[in-house]
């Protein structure tokens, strides 16, 4: 896809995640793949920072900000997104999971808008780390925004780089925890809780925000208001339902696994249209 | 190895501005130099090697140049799904250094050896290995491969001064150096064990047997056509390293004599077991673990000796 060919979003954050929430839908049930709630859980997240966060005109622009999924199962919710930025087209979106496809259950570099690899958790903060040390460095404006998972918080990597972060003040630097309660087996308060993360970023010296994760004029204040030049790297935790538009899926353990029957998907995608009337 | 490390590497940062260094809290009385000439591109991620390979791998993807310093098993191993995933799967040029591969931490213990660190990165597609025998040829790779597209791992020597005799910082990339020629027997030997192997040829020369000695400074990419070249020549060939016996040299040697069909016996000197239980000086673990000089030689004596019975 060439430059001339891509369209700038007029979609609203609101109506941006809808969109990703249909294109996610369509795509794992065409795919019969799972991470579903997963990925709505970080669908207006998502929609926010794509569709008016993110400074991102080219995804090869060297001062583009950057943007790390370290949850990279939730990657389909990405690849709508960047569909709906103009950087692959609906036909490319439509080989998700194919054969020879590119567009993998987790973000594969090669892709357009995909800066790194990932999906073995506790990785993507380290690499956003060094995003910010370098802008840093070379006296550059450009930001870095990683999403994590509360369960990816169980990886003591992770907290190498958020201590590392705190000490070394990387106000360029935000992370969006998707603070859905579930991970793959169970609820994150069963099997390492992790509901008190605000206290722990604090004590890491963050600046430490605690929002719902589905609200986007709420995020949107939040950022708006975020100082990028001095004092601490920023966390938002979000508040999130797992699921999130699809009622049979919220806070339900296996849609972490599974893929959609029809009867499931023409609920799921009833349910969104609905949302969106 | 590590003055003559820093010592470039600053005369290299001068000329390019995205050479970082980045230390995990490890160089006591040698990353100074380059911390002191250019503070603002000198990082003491602290311990936490993890974080600081993937936040190196962040800046290459952000256009620097990033060199990695640790223990070559703490640059390495505990960091190595980052590596994996970071700077190999990327292809990014973080330059990971690591330091006292084989037993060279001696009296440190087995947790500070590194004598796992090529076989595990040897696997690792794309990821140069590059081992110097001493502080000169050190100086020339790094001149020929610091601004490589891809990643690099340079296992360094803690060990100073020590200068391998013939070998004159010769350094290329997929070669191997021969320092000394003889038709009874091939050694090769990789990185750190040079110094051993040099001194072994010297024995074995004064007992009426004439080797060649080949040295290996470029693991990866394999010098596959020039160890092709002298495997050929010679009936007898021994590998010599300071590192486990398996994934190391040997493997290598023995994956190109497999798979050129090559008419070759082949001996692998390495650590055949686990260092734990008894420590020492670094001479005294290279005469335990049979790689020192003596044990080399006598290894060939042995081999040839029953090769003729």
């Amino acid at each position: 896809m060439t430059a001339t060919q891509r369209v700038k979003p007029a979609l609203n954050p609101e109506k941006f995640a809808t969109e990703i929430r249909r294109l996610v839908l369509l795509e794992s049930k065409r795919a019969g793949v799972g991470h579903i709630g997963s990925s709505l859980s970080i669908a207006d997240m998502i929609g926010l920072l794509y569709s008016s966060v993110l400074n991102i005109s080219e995804p090869g622009d060297p001062e583009r900000d950057r943007f790390i999924l370290s949850k990279g199962h939730a990657v389909l919710a990405v690849y709508a997104a960047l569909h709906l930025k103009g950087f692959i087209t609906r036909d490319e979106l439509g080989t998700f999971c194919n054969d020879g496809t590119s567009l993998c259950g987790h973000p594969e570099i090669g892709v357009p808008g995909i800066d790194f690899a990932t999906g073995s958790l506790g990785m993507g903060l380290s690499f956003g780390v060094g995003c910010a040390v370098a802008a840093r460095k070379t006296n550059s404006s450009r930001k870095t925004f990683v999403l994590v998972s509360d369960a990816e918080l169980n990886e003591g990597s992770l907290w190498e780089s958020v201590l590392f972060a705190g000490h070394h003040k990387l106000s360029n630097l935000v992370v969006l925890v998707d603070q859905n309660g579930q991970q793959a087996l169970g609820y994150t308060k069963d099997v390492m809780d992790t509901s008190s993360v605000e206290n722990k970023f604090k004590a890491f010296n963050w600046d430490v925000h605690v929002v719902d994760g589905h609200d986007c004029t709420q995020m949107r204040d939040t950022i708006d208001k975020l100082d990028f030049q001095s004092g601490a790297p920023h966390v938002l935790v979000c508040r999130t339902t797992f699921g999130k538009g699809v009622s049979f899926m919220h806070n339900k353990i296996e849609w972490h696994y599974l893929p959609m029957t029809e009867e499931q998907y023409e609920q799921a995608m009833t349910e969104i249209n609905s949302s969106d009337a | 190895m590590r003055k003559a490390f820093i010592k470039k590497l600053v005369e290299l940062a001068e000329k390019d501005p995205r050479i970082h260094l980045l230390t995990g809290d490890l160089g006591f009385f040698v990353v100074e130099p380059f911390a002191d000439r250019f503070p603002d591109r000198f990082i003491n991620a602290g311990v936490a090697e993890q974080n600081m390979m993937g936040m190196a791998t962040g800046m290459a993807e952000s256009g620097l140049i990033p060199f990695v310093y640790s223990i070559a098993t703490f640059a390495t191993l505990r960091p190595y799904e980052f590596i994996r995933n970071g700077p190999v799967l990327h292809n990014l040029p973080v330059k990971i250094v690591g330091i006292g591969g084989g037993v060279e931490y001696s009296h440190h213990g087995p947790t500070h050896f590194g004598l796992d660190d090529v076989g595990a990165l040897r696997v690792q597609p794309g990821l140069s290995i590059i081992t110097p025998c001493d502080s000169q040829q050190l100086s020339a790779a790094l001149e020929k491969t610091w601004d490589a597209p891809g990643p690099a791992y340079y296992r360094l020597s803690k060990n100073e001064g020590v200068t391998v005799p013939g070998l004159d910082g010769r350094f290329a990339i997929g070669k191997i150096d021969l320092i000394t020629h003889g038709q009874d027997a091939l050694i090769i030997a990789m990185g750190n064990a040079a110094p051993e192997a040099a001194k072994a040829e010297r024995t074995l020369a004064q007992n009426g047997i004439n080797a060649t000695v080949a040295l290996v400074s470029s693991i990866s990419p394999c010098p596959v056509e020039p160890l092709i070249e002298s495997i050929s020549r010679h009936r007898h060939v021994f590998t010599v390293e300071a590192h486990y016996i398996n994934g190391g040299l040997g493997s290598m040697v023995s994956e190109v004599i497999a798979e050129n069909g090559l008419n070759a016996r082949l001996s692998r000197i390495a650590v055949r077991k686990n260092p734990h239980g008894s420590v020492g000086s670094e001479q005294f673990l290279y005469e335990r673990l049979g790689i020192s000089a003596q044990s080399i030689a006598d290894t060939v004596v042995s081999c040839l000796n029953l090769a003729t019975r």
